[in-house]
């Protein structure tokens, strides 16, 4: 679905963020981009839907190189929510909000409005339809965001930061969304720092450094590598942290999961019993 | 200098305090009763919305100095009645540090962000020369002090805006989410920053957090709040393993999680940990036999 190609980028600053990433992510899968501050990872999935545009290397999405089509047109398959949703929403009205990327990829006044509440539905944003997006608390305008994003159903949907300022239920409900969407075949990307939401969503992850990818596995192993983890300034979750003081009585390290780590301990205690 | 003395005398008391905004047809506080001594740490969550940043607008009087709208009730930070003194005034015991550093952060070094609140005080310039000392190495940042903020890392750049904070001598920090915008090991070694203020210097801290998992282990004092009122207040461990904290839907830490799920299944253990370590040395003691 995106497959880049030994890409380097570096900003008018003088920057270098990205200095030769290779990566390939199928259709339908999910995967989290981790690694420190500055590590090159937004930068990553800009490149992802040409927004930006590699200065050495290829990014290729469905097959085309992104240097050959335009912003808007790749848009349609790559649909990208900002960590600020403020630097997506400027409508007046929620609904307007959504319904503009409908109106500017040519869909029709009846399909506008279907999509529109179906969006809107689909994030529990109806109440807020005739409503400003700037009258809204912070969750509720990624939501929003999300919601004019997902309107026009593109293939791969990115998320930067989404877990940031929202509250532990309103995580939980993006979680149980974001594997929902995943289920139904979507390609989802987030770039995140939270490892504790990371740990509950089990994505591959992608693990990067100083604009080189450091890792690339399944959670479970990468955030339980606490060589990796030191490497690329992540803190394995709490649930790891726990086992890995355990394995000299035989469990595994590599646990994250707390149903999981329940289960191992329970059959411990009965083994202990019998 | 903050007295280590801890737990001794109430740094802020407030009975009964309702807040309305201006134009709001809603109250964002309702009959807010809460005690904090001084020295404690304390974590303030809850839902979005529920009252947390009002809250905290009241303890340095950007309510009702700034804000206006409607208060009633009790309000004494530091001794001093907030409704009869102002935000100048206030901003000397009670620091806010923010959950972005780059709002926070506007001069060309970071010796001169950290200089300017004593700048505005007037404060003679040898005596402020050591105070921005201080501030820089209890944050573990001397090495930093030539550099521009913009240039820094987000971990480094709170660390900037917390010693901007410190240099003032607060008795009370109020941190609003300040790791969000960090990677795991930068919040870690923020959360360690800011023990270790409690800790050294006495100095009260107020943490407003969702993500308990790598803050609870410090706190001494969590009030959750819900829809404009206190809805639990008391002992770290009590608060995480109530009944009413896990239906608010607050980040209950993994470490309780496990202790709760394992009790469901039949696996009593005593005692309630709130962190990794905590929960890895009961198990081991129960274990290893």
């Amino acid at each position: 679905m995106i497959e880049v190609k030994d890409i380097y980028f570096t900003y008018p600053t003088g920057v270098e963020a990205l200095k030769g990433v290779s990566l390939t992510i199928k259709d339908g899968e999910f995967v989290a981009i981790m690694g420190q501050n500055g590590a090159g990872k937004t930068t990553l999935v800009k490149n992802f839907n040409g927004l930006l545009r590699p200065a050495k290397g290829e990014a290729l999405v469905d097959g085309v190189s992104t240097k050959d089509v335009s912003v808007a047109k790749l848009a349609r398959t790559v649909g990208f929510v900002f960590q600020n949703p403020d630097h997506q929403l400027f409508s007046e009205t929620v609904e307007e909000e959504i319904a503009y990327a409908l109106r500017n990829f040519g869909f029709d006044g009846a399909t506008v409005e279907k999509r529109v509440t179906w969006a809107l539905n689909l994030l529990d944003l109806a109440e807020y339809r005739k409503a400003s997006p700037f009258m809204l608390s912070g969750g509720e305008r990624k939501r929003v965001a999300l919601a004019s994003v997902l309107a026009w159903d593109p293939k791969v949907v990115i998320l930067d930061e989404p877990t940031i300022g929202q509250d532990h239920r309103q995580k939980e409900n993006l979680r149980q969304f974001i594997l929902q969407l995943n289920e139904q075949g979507k390609t989802v990307v987030i770039v995140t720092h939270d490892v504790e939401f990371v740990a509950e969503c089990n994505p591959r992850v992608v693990l990067m450094k100083e604009g080189r990818i450091i890792a690339d596995g399944e959670a479970k192993r990468i955030l339980t590598d606490t060589t990796l983890a030191l490497e690329a300034s992540i803190v394995p979750p709490q649930i790891a942290q726990i086992f890995q003081g355990l394995t000299f009585l035989g469990f595994p390290s590599d646990v994250i999961d707390v149903s999981e780590a329940k289960k191992l301990l329970v059959e411990h205690f009965r083994g202990l019993r019998s | 200098m903050p007295s280590k003395a801890k737990h001794s005398l109430p740094i802020i008391e407030i009975k009964g305090l309702t807040y309305t905004y201006p134009g709001a047809s809603k109250k964002s506080l309702l009959d807010v009763s809460l005690t904090i001594e001084k020295g404690e740490f304390a974590i303030l969550t809850g839902p979005s919305g529920c009252g947390k940043t009002t809250l905290c607008r009241c303890f340095n009087g950007l309510i009702p100095h700034f804000y206006a709208g409607e208060l009633k009730g009790g309000l004494t930070v530091a001794d001093l009645n907030v409704n009869e003194h102002t935000i100048g005034e206030m901003a000397k015991h009670v620091g806010l540090v923010f959950q972005n550093p780059e709002n926070q952060l506007f001069a060309l070094s970071v010796e001169k962000d950290v200089a300017f609140g004593l700048e505005n005080l007037g404060m003679p310039r040898e005596q402020m020369q050591e105070r921005v000392n201080w501030a820089l190495k209890m944050t573990g940042i001397t090495d930093l002090r030539d550099r521009a903020p913009h240039e820094l890392s987000g971990g480094q750049q709170q660390r900037v805006a917390i010693a901007s904070v410190l240099a003032m001598q607060p008795d009370i920090i109020v941190f609003d989410e300040p790791t969000s915008f960090l990677d795991p090991l930068g919040a870690q070694k923020i959360f360690e920053v800011i023990a270790e203020l409690n800790r050294k210097l006495g100095i009260t801290v107020i943490l407003v957090e969702h993500r308990l998992d790598l803050a609870a282990r410090y706190a001494s004092h969590v009030i959750i709040m819900d829809d404009g009122k206190i809805a639990l207040d008391g002992e770290p461990r009590e608060i995480f393993n109530s009944e009413q904290a896990w239906l608010l839907g607050v980040g209950i830490p993994k470490a309780v999680r496990l202790w709760r799920l394992l009790e469901e299944s039949g696996v009593a253990l005593k005692g309630i940990p709130i962190s990794s370590d905590e929960a890895t040395q009961r198990l081991k003691e129960v274990l290893w036999r």
